[in-house]
């Protein structure tokens, strides 16, 4: 006898399974949380523990039209997929196409202000523990817009290929989870930074 | 080697030549073949981790021995930390869960098969960089080459100024990079349980090892980001010059203390809980008996889960916190064991009455069970701040930290291979030899770690390089020497009879054990979709169904 045969008595109910895509998502999503945990509770812990200056209050300005700009972006990715569940595949381009431009301006508004940051008030990341924490927090969350907007932009070009079918919505929709937890944590990055530490 | 000789135990195909069964091992995304590799490549890091420890051991046999040089010491007692926590124990922890999990559910792979592949050799990785840094560690200050700041390395000894070199930097690397790994285990862990149960298997039926396992995919997901985190900042002190532990500016040396322990003292739940799930398989088969409690064990694994992080700062009650924190830390820390406490109740309860078959796999779990209830006491011990006040940093708390590890953790793997090694490779191991294997280890892990507590009582500090003689400490570290010696020999026995039976142990059939879970339902080694047709279950143990219609389990659960 190599195996024993499992007798397959039929079930009551229909057996259904959670997708494995949200779920893996979400699972990673929890880790990256819990990164970012850590680093929000480094800026909270050193806000006005810096030996020298400049401080938050001398040199940071809300960033309010590039949070208008990657807020509204999760707004855009959902149309884009609701376009896609139907199967309307040029709507599904536009919105995904405005996703990634409101992205990009986001992470260049970021750029900008760390120039400004940089070059016009002497704030780097060895300066103080604002600017250890400052780059480091708002750092991070950039490099995950990054990421985000990579991804975003294989999907676009599957798109623009002819590549990308109504099929191909649940995967668009995990990807979209991801997205709206980049946005989720600047809130939370904003509070903290602008906010808060200002 | 060892993988050629599995494909061919394994996969039984002796015509192809050595390169191309290679590339089989190197490109596979099946989750039997990337188990069996984190198995080995744990097992070649405990080899190496266990030398370290003799090394250790011998150069502290005598007072002011003079084995290997202080900085060497150093560098060892952090290799053999590291190593083991990350490079032995949670591969090999992964490896059975990643085997496991699939044939246990009644899956044909786990959720995510390339995922899976990329979290091994990433890995992989991390433990080679790790010890890249022999040779690349020196950098251009002709400082030491590999890590000595300790497994937990306390800021400010990892700056730049008091560690130059790179040495500091390859283990920053190696646990960043073995991280990602873990995390993507974690995520196919997780995603596998609630995704891929075969038709029936609703969540309370499960069996223990999948629930247990689950509970451990959570905590790594939030265990390790932080570990992740703090590895980011330490980085960005080391080469941006930040200040997020450097006190010369603001930062904080117990910042550090706090981000390392909040990873730190989860992931020793993390380790156990795998564990705990080994014992919850081996003890019901070999009593004869279905697993005693089965919804309070799946409680209990969960309130530990969720306790064992609020417990973090008992590794810090001598840096000085205030009342507060020592009170509330002091009271969690006990408040965990209770959960623990249940489960070794129930296992009890699941021997209590039964016909209980004392083969090598119930030895080690057995030796468990008495081992980990004396390590579970000297924690209540020092989880009191005022007497770790007195024993933290002695011996007592090495003694304490290896009896969970060694004795609790080990013993389970040990029981685990044997429970297992016939489903894996087809082949019966040798009772006789295991149960040598086992006395030898029983003798030798307790003339180790038993009278280890005795020198720290007695105020002998961990990381000692030597000490002088007729402080009592003496005769305590030459018995802690001589023991090691019975564990290697051991281990020996133990590496040498899987070897053996790998080729001549007596075909072992698809159920050896008369067990009760899917996985012996399969082919001994299973194929490679596992199961010709996806099975139905009804209870917690269909193969209990399955040989005895007359009186099956579902009828009562």
């Amino acid at each position: 006898m190599s195996t024993i045969p499992i007798a397959q008595p039929a079930l009551e109910k229909p057996w259904a399974l959670p997708s494995r895509g949200p779920v893996g998502m979400a699972c990673l999503i929890a880790a990256e949380s819990a990164i970012f945990t850590i680093f929000v509770v480094a800026y909270l812990y050193y806000i006005g523990r810096s030996l020298s200056g400049p401080s938050p209050k001398e040199v940071l300005e809300l960033p309010i039209f590039a949070t208008v700009c990657l807020l509204s972006s999760s707004l855009t990715i959902h149309f884009a997929i609701a376009a896609m569940r139907k199967g309307k595949m040029s709507a599904y381009s536009f919105w995904w196409f405005l996703t990634i431009l409101l992205g990009s301006i986001f992470l260049g508004e970021t750029a900008r202000e760390w120039f400004h940051l940089i070059y016009d008030k002497g704030l780097t990341i060895s300066t103080n523990l604002f600017g250890t924490t400052y780059y480091s927090l708002v750092g991070l969350h950039a490099f995950h817009v990054t990421v985000g907007l990579i991804g975003l932009s294989v999907f676009m070009i599957f798109a623009l290929l002819g590549k990308l079918q109504r099929e191909h919505s649940e995967r668009a929709d995990v990807f979209a989870m991801y997205w709206h937890f980049v946005d989720a944590v600047w809130v939370v990055v904003f509070s903290v930074v602008y906010i808060i530490g200002r | 080697m060892a993988s050629e000789s599995l494909a061919v135990a394994g996969i039984g195909d002796f015509k192809r030549p050595l390169t191309a069964l290679l590339n089989d091992w190197v490109v596979t995304v099946d989750h039997k073949r990337l188990g069996i590799l984190y198995i080995l490549y744990a097992i070649v890091f405990l080899v190496i981790g266990g030398v370290e420890a003799t090394i250790m051991r011998i150069q502290l046999i005598v007072p002011h021995n003079h084995f290997v040089p202080p900085r060497v010491f150093n560098a060892l007692f952090t290799m053999h930390g590291t190593t083991m926590v990350f490079f032995v124990a949670m591969p090999v922890l992964f490896g059975f869960a990643n085997y496991l999990l699939p044939l246990m559910i009644g899956a044909r792979d786990m959720a995510f098969p390339r995922l899976n592949a990329f979290s091994f050799w990433i890995t992989a990785c991390g433990g080679l960089l790790l010890y890249f840094s022999v040779i690349g560690g020196d950098g251009l200050y002709g400082a030491g080459n590999a890590p000595d700041v300790g497994w937990f390395a306390y800021a400010p000894l990892t700056s730049q100024v008091f560690s130059p070199g790179h040495s500091t930097d390859f283990w920053v690397l190696g646990l960043l990079v073995s991280g990602i790994g873990s995390i993507g285990a974690a995520v196919n862990m997780v995603a596998t349980v609630l995704c891929l149960r075969c038709p029936g298997m609703t969540l309370g039926k499960m069996p223990l090892f999948a629930w247990l396992n689950f509970v451990m995919g959570g905590m790594v997901l939030l265990v390790i980001s932080p570990l992740t985190a703090a590895q980011i900042m330490l980085s960005l002190d080391r080469y941006l010059g930040a200040h997020f532990f450097d006190t010369q500016a603001g930062g904080s040396a117990v910042m550090w203390m706090h981000f390392f322990w909040i990873f730190g003292h989860p992931e020793v739940y993390v380790l156990i809980i795998p564990c705990f799930a080994f014992a919850s398989e081996i003890i019901p088969v070999f009593s004869r008996k279905p697993i005693f409690g089965y919804p309070i064990m799946v409680a209990a694994t969960v309130t530990i889960g969720f306790v064992s992080f609020s417990v973090w700062a008992h590794h810090m009650f001598t840096v000085g916190m205030n009342s507060y924190a020592n009170s509330f830390f002091t009271i969690t820390t006990m408040a965990v064991g209770v959960p623990t406490g249940i489960k070794i109740f129930n296992w009890i309860g699941t021997m209590w009455g039964g016909k209980i078959r004392f083969k090598t796999p119930m030895l080690f779990c057995v030796g468990f069970l008495f081992q980990f209830l004396i390590a579970g006491l000297t924690g209540i011990m020092l989880s009191a701040a005022p007497l770790d006040w007195q024993l933290g940093n002695s011996y007592f708390v090495v003694a304490h930290f290896h009896y969970v590890i060694v004795g609790g953790i080990l013993f389970t793997l040990f029981g685990a291979f044997y429970y297992w090694f016939p489903k894996m490779t087809g082949r019966m191991y040798a009772e006789s030899l295991g149960k040598l294997h086992f006395w030898l280890f029983v003798i030798g892990f307790h003339l180790t770690f038993d009278f280890m507590h005795i020198p720290g009582l007695l105020g002998m500090p961990r990381r000692i390089y030597t000490y002088e003689p007729g402080r009592g400490w003496d005769v305590w570290n030459l018995i802690c020497t001589i023991g090691v010696f019975f564990q290697i020999a051991a281990t020996l026995v133990f590496v040498g009879n899987l070897l053996w039976s790998m080729w001549k142990g007596e075909r072992a059939g698809s159920d050896p054990w008369d067990a009760w879970t899917l996985e012996w339902s399969t082919s001994s080694p299973p194929k490679e979709y596992n199961f010709a047709a996806i099975p139905v279950v009804r209870s917690r143990r269909p193969l209990w169904d399955i040989k005895h219609p007359e009186d099956p389990d579902w009828k009562y659960e």
